[in-house]
């Protein structure tokens, strides 16, 4: 007898194992392309970009990310850097004063407004013909500039690009897993970009050619995640989002798991609200793979995990009540019988088999999104620790930000 | 840009089919390996039982040292707990239910043997007949179930012979018609010829499952007299 719990159960399975068999084909389709830069290059010319830093109490960070941005190896009059004080009730601007006195620096104050008002402010002042925020939380390394100008002279309708968001200093499991996620985030990043089909362009120093902000406006807020938005704005305009893989920034990761769980409730709220917003582009052909592949992707994806976290509540029930039977009927009792390992018992339906693929496929692209992010093909135990974290928690904030949208709740930045 | 290959969308859903086909049919060999491997047990035990008739028959009443039956114990329970986590997860296939009858009928064969073995020989034991079903859902009969595996981890002396009571054996319902036993009244069990219906608990089985024991202790006293 088939069981409609088992049928949607294998359909999920089957979108998970057809959207990662997707990634992989479109890796092995442009695997010539992926080359990463290890030595300085030269650029034809070097257009000028204003870097807005939007800061809200970022004192402990916000020091190393104007460092890192005044130690870009690109020409020092071309990069025009914007400190946003975003109302900070911290030593934040006092940090931003000491840097004042730098050509290529001004530093604005203004009333907390959210991110999205502080990214606008650095808009207004901007004489640039390129344009670029980077978190306070974020380190830019020195090639990082130059490698995604490259990729705007190499091919003028790109009208932004991603760079490779990375971790640099893990300290706790936590963060270790986090670490994992955003290996496989390069990997899936840059296989989006093949696909032309990027749906966040993230704060950490995505660069965009000012004309997307003249043609289709400032940012907005974006239900709390303007830097999705903003890429949800352009794909429905059909502008060209590239990544480039080997320019790398390194954030600040949330190192508890509360934090952990307030940022990605955020992102998760963000990206239902978002497609919620945008739902007249899904399933558009002329609005390409963005529409086809990523956006359904995201809302089975989220189905699935709450889904699959249902089926985990129920077998842990039936298992806890058949124990809870056990202890009734018989009471508590030491049984005898020595547990001998017996092959029989090992369970080899087919979903068994499927599962093991994802997971292999799962640590595949983080090993390629490292491969990509450090340069070195290798295998770490601590990518292990990817599955317990987020398979846990992660069904917790996916089902927060859907009970959140139903009520119509806003989570809060932090 | 904003081209869409569907090619790609097609060829990627075709791999994905042919992993999903790779699956079932790894699954389906491990199932059927998992069969073989029921079905070579079962050849085993139904050996071995046809063995130890043989050897009763043979040796009559002369000697009761070289009955062995004991052995089977183990093997049978070990069969049957395969046999159920193959239903379980294996799904109920015709391969399934046919092993479970012939396990039935295995049962039925063990427990002649033993009581004519326990009989003659006066070897310790008590033997109790369970009927439950697998057709609707029967919360005694899982705790009846519990009961029972209990008991006979305590008791190696107490065979315990599991019988489905919707299963299609006319063996079985010999069974079940020679101790008048009702589908509303399960679980059912028989212990010493005399017929429980309903759950019981596992003080009061362990109770009636000593006495048997103790009427076997008597009956040789009484039969020197």
């Amino acid at each position: 007898m088939v069981l409609i719990p088992d049928v949607i159960f294998y359909m999920l399975i089957f979108f998970t194992v057809y959207v990662q068999v997707f990634f992989f084909v479109t890796l092995l389709e442009n695997r010539k392309k992926i080359v990463v830069r290890s030595g300085k290059i030269e650029l034809d010319h070097y257009p000028a970009v204003t870097i807005v830093v939007p800061s809200f109490n970022e004192e402990k960070t916000v020091y190393k990310t104007i460092r890192s941005l005044l130690n870009l190896d690109y020409p020092k009059d071309k990069v025009k850097i914007f400190l946003v004080d975003d109302g900070s009730t911290d030593g934040t601007w006092n940090i931003m004063k000491h840097f004042e006195k730098y050509p290529n620096i001004k530093i604005f104050h203004k009333e907390n407004g959210g991110k999205y008002t502080a990214l606008n402010l650095g808009l207004e002042h901007m004489e640039t013909d390129f344009f670029g925020g980077l978190d306070a939380d974020s380190i830019a390394h020195p090639e990082s500039l130059i490698r995604i100008m490259s990729c705007f002279e190499k091919d003028p309708s790109i009208m932004a690009v991603a760079p490779s968001v990375t971790v640099d200093n893990p300290r706790n499991f936590i963060q270790n897993a986090q670490r994992a996620e955003y290996h496989m985030g390069v990997y899936l990043k840059k296989m989006l970009g093949f696909l032309g089909a990027i749906n966040v362009t993230p704060g950490p120093l995505t660069i965009f050619r000012k004309r997307v902000f003249d043609n289709l406006g400032p940012y907005r807020h974006g239900h709390n995640t303007e830097d999705m938005e903003i890429a949800y704005r352009m794909q429905k305009n059909r502008y060209k989002i590239e990544h480039c893989h080997d320019a790398y920034v390194y954030t600040n990761i949330p190192k508890t798991i509360e934090k952990l769980y307030k940022q990605r409730l955020r992102w998760i709220y963000g990206f239902i609200n978002n497609t919620i917003d945008y739902r007249s582009i899904l399933f558009r052909k002329k609005y390409g793979n963005f529409s086809i592949f990523t956006l359904p992707m995201g809302i089975i994806s989220i189905f699935s995990v709450s889904y699959l976290f249902g089926r985990i509540i129920y077998n842990l029930g039936d298992f806890l009540y058949s124990k809870i039977l056990v202890l009734n009927t018989i009471g508590f009792h030491f049984t005898t019988k020595i547990f001998h390992f017996d092959t029989f018992f090992l369970n080899a339906q087919a979903f068994i088999f499927l599962v093991i693929l994802i997971y292999f496929l799962i640590i595949f692209s983080m090993i390629f999104g490292r491969k990509m992010a450090e340069g070195k093909w290798s295998f770490s135990f601590n990518m292990l620790y990817f599955f317990p974290v987020f398979s846990i928690i992660a069904p917790f904030w996916l089902l927060k930000a859907v009970y959140n949208t139903l009520l119509r709740k806003k989570p809060t930045w932090r | 840009m904003n081209t869409i290959d569907w090619k790609k969308y097609l060829i990627v859903f075709l791999i994905t089919t042919g992993l999903f086909l790779i699956a079932s049919y790894l699954s389906n060999y491990f199932g059927n390996q998992k069969i073989d491997q029921l079905k070579s047990i079962q050849d085993k035990i139904a050996i071995n039982i046809l063995s130890s008739e043989t050897q009763f028959a043979l040796l009559s009443e002369s000697s009761c040292k070289n009955v062995s039956g004991s052995v089977l114990s183990a093997e049978l329970d070990e069969l049957g707990s395969k046999l159920e986590w193959g239903q379980k997860n294996l799904g109920a296939t015709d391969e399934v239910s046919y092993l479970k009858k012939y396990y039935s009928l295995l049962q039925i064969k063990d427990y002649l043997l033993m009581k004519k073995i326990s009989e003659r020989c006066k070897v310790k034991s008590a033997f109790i007949l369970y009927f439950y079903t697998t057709a609707e859902n029967c919360s005694e009969c899982e705790k009846e179930s519990l009961v029972l595996s209990s008991l006979r981890d305590k008791y190696p002396e107490l065979r315990v012979y599991s019988f489905d009571y919707s299963i299609d054996l006319s063996a079985v319902k010999a069974l079940l018609q020679i101790y008048k036993i009702k589908d509303t009244e399960l679980p059912a069990l028989v212990l010493d010829d005399e017929l429980l219906t309903g759950f019981h608990s596992i003080e009061e089985l362990e109770f009636r499952v000593k006495e048997s024991f103790k009427l076997q202790e008597i009956k040789p006293e009484e039969i020197k007299k």
